[in-house]
């Protein structure tokens, strides 16, 4: 059951990612702005500051958005759902529709303006207590909810 | 609110009267520190005069009032009910809150007496969930004898709502002979020898830490100030002569007030154990009632819990060092209720194998033996990490070697060598086995704990591996089990597949809803 094709995600996780990287860059790049307009650093060096911006910017909007998205991945099987992910550290979990308690898809604004959600599978055990399976294309996450809500219901009949 | 009262569905009722008298004098041991405090500022002042000590009594008094009022008031506001579908309690003086615990939510119900509550023979009963300590229903406090009928009242309840085609199985039995089985066979008992056995391999130095902290908290006590006394003692010298005296003892007097502290530390150490142990499991009883286990103990503060057998989702046996090679073993339970704040349940804390196999059979778990096909983590995993953990110490011993720290250097050494033995060791015992309807972890070297898992009590399965572990392939396999953890650290990767697959395939059989609850 390890060798089965995973289903890639939708792109527009990728664009969603670069924005939330800029994001993340933003505070740094108005804080080298202000340190190079006030010339805190000698001469030749007024605009280094801004190094740190530039690299953070290459890492979160430039490579790990797509590294990220390469690496994960997701397979629905009749009665099992497994989530793939990690760049560094790789997380390989699988849920059985019968263990799952209840089922969540959210959006947050970016989402939305992009068609995505995720899902997030919650079971009974300690580790693992919720499982989210993020940059899904917002109708195939309802369709997979109601799938695996459908398993659950016919099984508890 | 008479004893003799037979409790009513969805009648709304009052905790016992005497629980004023409980609150009143916890609230008023706790008020005592900071009265106390205040008094000693006022005769530190040295102006306590008799006006002073006059206001100072009817502030008391005033106080003490109060105190009794806010108790009957959080009393008469108190109210609970056993409903049809769930068991209500409000509660509050101004802000009231209003909890609902429906019947097929509740995991079990306990009853616990402290010291003072036992005197005035009342019980607190609890209901818990599963929602983890704090989020449980708590009754504080009723009679004895109304706590029990609330348990057996509640328990009915909650067997008659969560009706699964198991449980169905099993009500015929105990509704035709409900009194004679109410009280079950005793499945494990400690008397005062086991007891006493236990307390000494307890063994504990928790009163020496409690000591210092009270020296701490508590100096100003103390007619003398300590630390300028232990200053003077650095400072005059007496230090010197203290060790002027020691020195004039000669070596067998010097290794007789060595032996003589360290006989001193032993024995307040076992004290402090057999204390303990015996505070907390005084007649200790496990009971095999058709409700389920249920385990009476303490002294001080007893408590009587029960625990539906469906609810255990697996069990550990863990062991130590020392009292190992006697053959003691304890069995716990991991389940989704919470004992004491820690989240298994002791139900055989001291006891033989012998004693535990059949307790274990009780609880559908069987122990492994020899049959058992026992697999290891991968060497890889083991090696590494001996590498990664030996790497300061042997550092730190090579550098003391070139600058000539000889002694230094060997007591490095030796602690590298230990790690990596160590290490060793624990690739050598540490195992994991996967039988037709269990996992079973074993772990520790010198003290090897066991946990039994089943299958079907499992709720996801995860296979992670860091950047380390991808290179040298192996992962960490980790089981989603309700209310504990099941984690096998690295084992290879074909291996850990195998074993997900097979847990999967027992998993995704059967359902949740029908898992017997």
């Amino acid at each position: 059951m390890d060798t089965e094709p995973l289903t890639k995600l939708d792109p527009a996780y990728t664009t969603v990612m670069r924005i939330e990287g800029a994001l993340t860059v933003l505070p740094f790049l108005i804080g080298a702005i202000a340190l190079g307009v006030a010339g805190i650093f000698p001469e030749p060096w007024t605009w280094a500051p801004m190094a740190v911006p530039a690299i953070f910017a290459v890492l979160f909007i430039g490579l790990l958005p797509i590294k990220r998205f390469r690496s994960r991945g997701f397979h629905m099987s009749d009665d099992r759902v497994r989530v793939v992910k990690g760049v560094m550290f790789h997380a390989d979990t699988v849920v059985p529709f019968s263990r799952v308690q209840h089922l969540d898809v959210e959006q947050g604004p970016l989402e939305r303006a992009f068609g995505i959600a995720r899902l997030i599978l919650h079971t009974a055990g300690t580790h693992n207590a919720s499982v989210t399976l993020p940059g899904l294309a917002h109708a195939d996450a309802v369709a997979m909810r109601e799938e695996i809500r459908a398993h659950v219901k016919r099984e508890s009949l | 609110m008479t004893a003799a009262a037979k409790i009513e569905v969805g009648e709304w009722r009052r905790v016992n009267k005497l629980t004023l008298v409980v609150n009143t004098l916890l609230t008023a041991g706790r008020a005592l520190i900071p009265i106390g405090f205040a008094l000693y500022s006022i005769s530190d002042d040295g102006g306590a005069t008799g006006i002073a000590a006059l206001l100072f009594g009817l502030g008391g008094i005033a106080l003490f009032a109060l105190m009794i009022g806010g108790a009957w008031l959080s009393w008469y506001r108190m109210r609970y009910r056993i409903g049809e579908n769930d068991v209500r309690l409000e509660q509050g003086i101004i802000s009231r809150s209003a909890r609902s615990v429906p019947y097929d939510r509740i995991q079990d119900v306990s009853l616990e007496q402290k010291l003072i509550p036992r005197i005035l023979g009342l019980v607190e009963v609890k209901f818990e969930t599963g929602a983890g300590g704090k989020d449980e229903l708590t009754l504080s406090y009723v009679s004895e004898a109304e706590g029990e009928r609330l348990r057996d009242t509640v328990r009915e309840m909650a067997e008659g709502e969560g009706a699964s085609p198991i449980d169905a199985a099993h009500r015929p039995l105990s509704a035709s002979a409900p009194a004679a089985q109410q009280q079950g066979e005793t499945l494990f008992a400690m008397g005062p020898k086991r007891l006493f056995i236990f307390g000494l391999f307890n063994f504990s130095l928790v009163v020496f830490a409690v000591l210092l902290g009270a020296m701490q908290q508590l100096e100003f006590l103390l007619p003398f100030d300590l630390w300028d006394y232990l200053s003077d003692w650095l400072r005059d010298g007496r230090i010197v002569e203290a060790g002027k005296a020691v020195s004039g003892y000669g070596l067998a007097a010097k290794i007789i007030a060595a032996i003589y502290a360290l006989g001193v530390v032993i024995v307040v150490g076992m004290a402090s154990g057999m204390v303990r142990t015996f505070v907390r499991d005084w007649e200790f009883r496990l009971d095999r009632t058709p409700k389920g286990f249920r385990r009476r103990r303490g002294l001080l503060t007893k408590t009587d819990v029960v625990m539906p057998v469906q609810r255990v989702q697996a069990l550990v046996v863990k062991t130590g060092v020392i009292r190992r090679r006697f053959g003691w073993h304890g069995l716990s339970v991991i389940s989704l209720a919470q004992d004491n704040g820690s989240s298994n349940h002791d139900i055989a804390p001291f006891a033989t194998m012998a004693e535990i196999a059949p307790i274990a059979r009780e609880a559908g778990f069987t122990l492994p033996d020899d049959s058992a096909l026992w697999r290891r983590a991968s060497s890889d995993y083991y090696f590494d990490r001996a590498i990664l953990r030996a790497f300061f110490p042997a550092t730190a011993a090579l550098l003391a070697f070139v600058t000539g720290f000889v002694p230094v250097g060997l007591a490095l050494a030796a602690v590298t060598m230990f790690i990596a033995a160590g290490e060793y060791f624990l690739w050598r015992f540490v195992r994991h086995a996967l039988d037709p309807e269990q996992v079973i972890s074993r772990r520790g070297w010198l003290a090897p704990s066991l946990r039994i898992a089943n299958r079907v009590k499992l709720h996801s399965v995860e296979i992670t591996q860091g950047p380390l572990a991808r290179w040298r392939g192996y992962c960490t396999l980790r089981f989603g089990l309700a209310g504990g953890r099941l984690a096998f650290p690295g084992l290879g990767l074909e291996d850990a597949r195998e074993m997900r697959s097979a847990a999967l395939n027992s998993i995704a059989a059967v359902d949740f809803a029908k898992l017997p609850k």
